[in-house]
């Protein structure tokens, strides 16, 4: 029993971990859809042509206010990104008009970044799938982030598919648009009981509905409902969040497999080298 | 553990010992490299290694000077008289006999067609007419890094004022200290009014 | 090295002999990785290997990304991003220092707990414990500047709550926290000295180290039972005890290797975990999260800090007694930093006349309660502070001082603790039987 005290203490420590993570801790329910991605779990990866899709999207309705300052438009002919053949990508460069160190706007070249937010509050999309966890708890735990993953991209794509009809309590002429899945936007107190507890879902936002289905023509023919626009855009933005994230999850299961070998040859190491002071019962 | 078993067991811990030596040794390396490996160029400055710079308002007889991985770049548009003095010279008589090409073999002779940036052809077609009229070469003096002045000095060519090396039109040393002529780097028209360097 | 009684270094060639003769250096290295440890270390023995090398890699991982961090408030942000999109690797190694943070706390609060249930503490090793506790304060310190660096939302208004803790000491508080800014609010100056700090105390912390494993080679290592090595002959000595090198050494790093398995998972696979999302978004001194949490190794301590409102009986007496001066939010201040001193200052408060838990019946459901006790403080502290959770908080800072300031001082008294083995070899030789008929005794280490 006495040996069993550095267990207890280690997965005293163990269960700590999860409470770093508490996220989205606000009272306010939201609804946040676990839609598949093919990048989930250790060996997922980016789907080149979601991407390409994603970044249509971005560019056709997205970026009419929002930016994308972080990331280099080379990077979308990176491999393991959208992979856009390089004539492409300086066709898409030349298509965006930059400021120059002079002051004067011209074409970008693939080295210039993404232009930035044109619109005072519309946040900067580069990080928005990290920026956002869609998955939190229960209890402050964390445990449903180990689970299904922080759930960036599936806030994004919930969000884009959250719009819907405002509950009818909300006063007609309320600021901005019901969403189920946006928690920090306005609330009308009509919808607030007395015990401070919420009729319906999510709350109100600035962003009118930018999806509203077949809002581009994707060339490999995939449909345009909103749904599917909405997971492919997330996809993009996750890609923009995380470009290295199919490096990362390979660095990561090297890592993992070799240290793993690495200890089993340490443990049979340190068990001839005790062998000859530890002589359990009935082992000679 | 009986007698027997003795050099059985000795032979296999042994090859444990070694193989976990081995092992560990791996880990140091593959542990090191990332942190010898992130001083390497990053990916933006590696993008910049190569860059396109549209010459299309370079007139005849004048210098566009672009500053390319942190040195500045010399792309000249000659005049006839200008590359018919630089193609009067015994590419033997120089101080360096060698084109300095990045773009051709290194033992080519500094005659000025293996000097001069080849014209924008579309695949298939020869070369048009006129096809020594571009130069395109560093403008870091081969003596001591100084930036030669252009239309200068005796042949006409570049000046370097640090030293007093003196290059012709087509940017081969002529006199003065400065060992070498002015490199020329990778270049290439990508189309008629595009010149990628690198 | 004084203390137990062992074999000591002795040149063997000319070469050797001319060196240690000017610089007793290989004298040092060969007393330092053949000391005598007591052979019945079991495995929480480990972590202090595990700290040593979460030092190193935060220290090998930072140098690296100060070559490419800019600490400028228009740019600290973007030189992030940029390592993380740009630099050879960097995604790995920016990953692995933030994770290796929380590895570098995890390891210490499981070093730190060892060292209580087995009374590590006690004389002679109380230099040891209070050295160890200025190295933990020191982390504390780097990690949380360390944490400001990348500029993002949780950074600056983290930095904000924390520093503002300084100001709630009575009269000289604002002149501190202004100081401590160098500015009213937190801005270039912070980070800029933040920067210049982060870089500079994890090596003060490797200076404390060597004074740290200096000090306990000098009083040997506790063990499991608190049973001393037998010091009498050399002989006696080696009965008890095996060289560091190679025993200690290989079981300390397969055990490393294990952690290491576990962290790469981690880095490879949920690097964001232990972080918060708000920090992916760029420092905004107009817009505060709706949230604030600090990271999660500060969770125990923030509970404290907020769970002395100012309806609490002590805090309502404090603040009489001293005429308003120790008001909710310095009691709070006091509370937390008290929860740490009296931490530091158990070597004095514990009385009884056994040093490990193991043998002490009563103290080991109390000290179960405090480990139970810390893991629900970290949960309090990152649950917003309404509804039941400042009460929990509450009734979790009163235990944590209690357990130092009363109990530890009276179980010495009331409780009958049983009688540990007489010598270290008893009690290894009780888990694993010697050798049937075999001597068992002077095990020349070199074999």
């Amino acid at each position: 029993m006495l040996n069993r005290l550095p267990l207890a203490l280690g997965l005293a420590a163990g269960l700590a971990a999860p409470f770093a993570a508490p996220a989205v801790a606000q009272h306010v329910e939201t609804e946040i859809h676990d839609y598949d991605f093919p990048f989930e779990g250790p060996f997922g990866s980016f789907d080149r042509l979601q991407l390409q899709r994603g970044l249509q999207i971005y560019t056709e309705v997205c970026a009419q206010c929002h930016g994308l300052q972080y990331v280099a438009i080379r990077n979308i002919s990176d491999d393991g990104g959208p992979g856009l053949p390089e004539d492409q990508m300086r066709a898409y460069a030349a298509g965006i008009e930059v400021e120059g160190e002079d002051g004067t706007f011209g074409p970008a070249s693939p080295q210039d970044h993404f232009p930035r937010s044109a619109l005072e509050n519309a946040p900067d999309l580069s990080l928005m799938a990290k920026a956002r966890a869609g998955f939190s708890g229960p209890y402050g735990t964390g445990i449903n982030q180990i689970l299904f993953g922080m759930g960036g991209p599936e806030y994004i794509a919930s969000l884009m598919t959250g719009y819907a009809e405002a509950p009818e309590c909300a006063p007609e002429d309320f600021d901005g648009y019901y969403n189920t899945a946006f928690a920090n936007g306005g609330y009308p107190s009509e919808c607030v009981d007395d015990h401070g507890h919420r009729e319906a879902p999510g709350s109100w936002i600035a962003m009118p509905p930018p999806l509203m289905g077949d809002d581009v023509v994707y060339a490999d023919g995939t449909p345009t409902e909103v749904e599917q626009e909405a997971k492919d855009v997330s996809a993009f933005l996750m890609w923009a969040a995380e470009p290295k994230l199919m490096q990362r999850k390979q660095a990561g299961l090297t890592g993992v497999v070799f240290l793993t070998v690495l200890a089993v040859l340490l443990y049979l190491t340190n068990k001839r080298l005790w062998a000859r002071h530890k002589y359990k019962d009935g082992d000679h | 553990m009986s007698q027997v078993d003795e050099p059985h067991s000795a032979t296999r811990r042994d090859f444990i010992y070694y193989a976990t030596a081995a092992a560990g040794a791996v880990a140091a390396g593959a542990a090191v490299w990332p942190l010898v490996n992130q001083m390497n160029p990053s990916a933006d400055v590696r993008a910049l290694a190569s860059i396109r710079v549209d010459i299309s308002g370079v007139q005849s007889g004048t210098q566009l000077t672009v500053l390319w991985q942190g040195k500045p770049v010399f792309i000249r548009r000659r005049t006839e008289e200008e590359i018919e003095a630089a193609r009067d010279v015994d590419p033997a008589d120089l101080p360096d006999p060698l084109a300095r090409n990045a773009n051709i073999e290194d033992a080519a002779l500094a005659a000025d067609e293996n000097r001069a940036l080849p014209p924008f052809a579309a695949e298939g077609e020869a070369p048009a007419e006129g096809s020594e009229e571009w130069l395109v070469m560093m403008g870091v003096c081969t003596h001591l890094g100084c930036v030669p002045l252009g239309e200068q000095g005796v042949y006409n060519g570049w000046f370097c004022p640090c030293h007093g090396s003196t290059y012709d039109t087509a940017g081969r040393i002529r006199s003065g200290p400065a060992p070498t002529n002015l490199p020329v780097p990778v270049a290439q028209f990508v189309d008629a009014n595009t010149i990628q360097l690198g | 090295m004084a203390g137990i009684p062992h074999d000591h270094y002795e040149p063997k060639t000319g070469g050797e002999r001319w060196l240690n003769g000017r610089l007793p250096v290989l004298s040092l290295l060969y007393d330092t990785l053949f000391i005598p440890t007591p052979k019945n270390l079991n495995w929480m023995w480990i972590w202090g290997v595990v700290l040593v090398f979460a030092l190193v890699l935060q220290i090998a991982t930072g140098v690296v990304l100060v070559m490419h961090y800019t600490p400028h408030v228009d740019m600290a942000f973007a030189s992030v991003e940029a390592i993380m999109r740009n630099v050879n690797g960097g995604y790995m190694l920016r990953y692995m220092h933030a994770n290796g943070a929380s590895l570098f706390f995890f390891a210490v609060y499981l070093h730190i707990f060892r060292g209580l249930y087995y009374g590590s503490y006690k004389a002679p090793r109380e230099v040891t414990w209070i050295i160890g506790m200025l190295i933990y304060l020191l982390m504390m310190a780097t990690g949380f500047m360390g944490y400001v660096l990348p500029w993002g939302q949780m950074s600056f208004h983290g930095t904000a709550v924390i520093t503002g803790l300084f100001g709630a000491i009575p009269f000289v508080g604002e002149a501190i926290q202004t100081w401590l800014l160098g500015a009213s609010a937190v801005g270039q100056p912070a980070l800029n000295r933040f920067f210049s700090l982060h870089y500079l105390m994890p090596f003060v912390i490797a200076g404390l180290v060597i004074v740290h494993v200096w000090a306990f080679h000098s009083t040997g290592n506790n063990n499991p039972t608190g049973v001393e090595v037998r010091r009498t002959s050399k002989e006696e000595a080696s009965r008890d005890t095996l060289p560091f090198w190679p025993y200690f050494v290989i079981k300390d790093l397969f055990a490393l290797a294990v952690i290491l398995a576990v962290f790469f998972a981690i880095v490879g696979f949920m690097p964001n975990f232990l972080g918060h999302p708000d920090n992916y978004v760029e420092a905004n001194p107009l817009a505060t999260p709706s949230h604030i949490v600090p990271e999660w190794y500060f969770l125990p301590f923030y509970a404290i800090l907020r769970s002395f409102t100012a309806d609490v009986w002590v805090v309502i007496a404090a603040s009489w007694v001293t005429g308003g001066i120790i008001d909710a939010k310095f009691f709070g201040v006091l509370a937390m930093f008290g929860a740490i001193a009296v931490m530091a200052l158990t070597p004095w408060l514990d009385t009884s006349s056994v040093r490990s838990g193991r043998y002490r019946p009563m103290f080991k459901w109390w000290f179960g309660l405090l480990a139970l006790d810390f893991v629900v403080l970290m949960w309090a502290g990152a649950m917003p502070a309404e509804g039941i959770y400042p009460i929990i908080a509450l009734i979790g800072a009163a235990y944590w001082f209690a357990y130092f300031l009363i109990i530890l001082p009276l179980l010495g008294v009331i409780e009958k603790p049983l009688t540990p083995p007489a010598t270290i070899e008893d009690d290894f030789n009780a888990h694993y039987a010697p050798k049937a008929g075999g001597t068992h005794t002077a095990v020349n280490p070199a074999e």
